[in-house]
């Protein structure tokens, strides 16, 4: 059932991945991105990580694909780019360096065996409560760090959108 | 029954997938979308092994890198309008004005 599971979700995200990168109109791309994420929080869930999978749709799948969707809005990026479906010699290159990197990793990464499922879990593993007592006791320090990051990145943000004074 | 070299193998795909984006793409936004499949790749990884080891450590970092991605796509975003604004593209093959 599990196996079931993962397949189809892992399916899922893998081919919403490949239309993401080969579609060429720049929304369908977002939404098709968007279904990547869900398929990516899915195998979260199935990983018993179920804090992090609720946050990856809270954060990715809302905020940030509403931040893309708006400047795509904004852009007003129509079908121009359908007009360039010729790949350059230069995307040839990288698809051939992806794909060796892929194959590469997946060799490399095949002979790994250890079951997932011989340890036994508390019932506490993967909630907010578990990720919460981490967050606050051992990594206090570089969850505080993340909201000054988060504060940089805002006033970054308003920063550049903004008008120039001049 | 699954195998942690299950999940490390759809991160390696989705990782490369993310990879072959960046390189051969020219919209800048699509660019973007790449790199965000490729953060989600490392997520999936730290949590996997994080499951294996049956500790919550790895889960920790990968909230941290979600947090880290918020604040990347927030000014990324906001740079690719700047850029548009000025340039009136977001193809990068068109936006020179850095001379490189």
């Amino acid at each position: 059932m599990q196996l079931a599971f993962f397949y189809f979700f892992s399916g899922l995200s893998i081919l919403s991945a490949l239309f993401v990168i080969f579609f060429r109109n720049t929304l369908s791309a977002a939404i098709a991105l968007v279904v990547t994420l869900f398929g990516v929080a899915c195998l979260f869930g199935l990983l018993e990580a179920h804090f992090l999978a609720a946050m990856q749709v809270l954060v990715y799948a809302g905020a940030v694909m509403v931040l893309f969707l708006f400047v795509i809005m904004l852009m007003n990026l129509g079908r121009e780019e359908l007009l360039k479906i010729k790949l350059a010699f230069l995307g040839i290159i990288g698809v051939i360096t992806g794909v060796c990197l892929a194959i590469l990793l997946v060799t490399r990464f095949m002979g790994l065996s250890a079951p997932l499922l011989s340890l036994d879990l508390g019932v506490e593993y993967g909630t907010v409560k578990s990720v919460g007592k981490l967050l606050f006791g051992e990594y206090l320090i570089p969850f505080e760090l993340t909201s000054i990051l988060l504060l940089v990145a805002i006033i970054g943000a308003i920063t550049l959108a903004r008008k120039p004074q001049s | 029954m699954i195998l942690l070299s299950h999940y490390i193998v759809v991160s390696a795909i989705l990782f490369s997938i993310g990879v072959i984006g960046v390189l051969c793409r020219r919209n800048a936004l699509v660019i973007f979308m790449s790199v965000e499949i490729m953060l989600n790749a490392a997520n999936l990884a730290f949590i996997a092994f994080a499951r294996e080891h049956g500790g919550m450590e790895g889960q920790t970092i990968a909230f941290f890198v979600m947090a880290l991605a918020a604040a990347e796509v927030a000014v990324g975003l906001g740079i690719i309008m700047a850029v548009f604004k000025k340039q009136g593209t977001i193809d990068l093959a068109k936006i020179n004005f850095l001379k490189g």
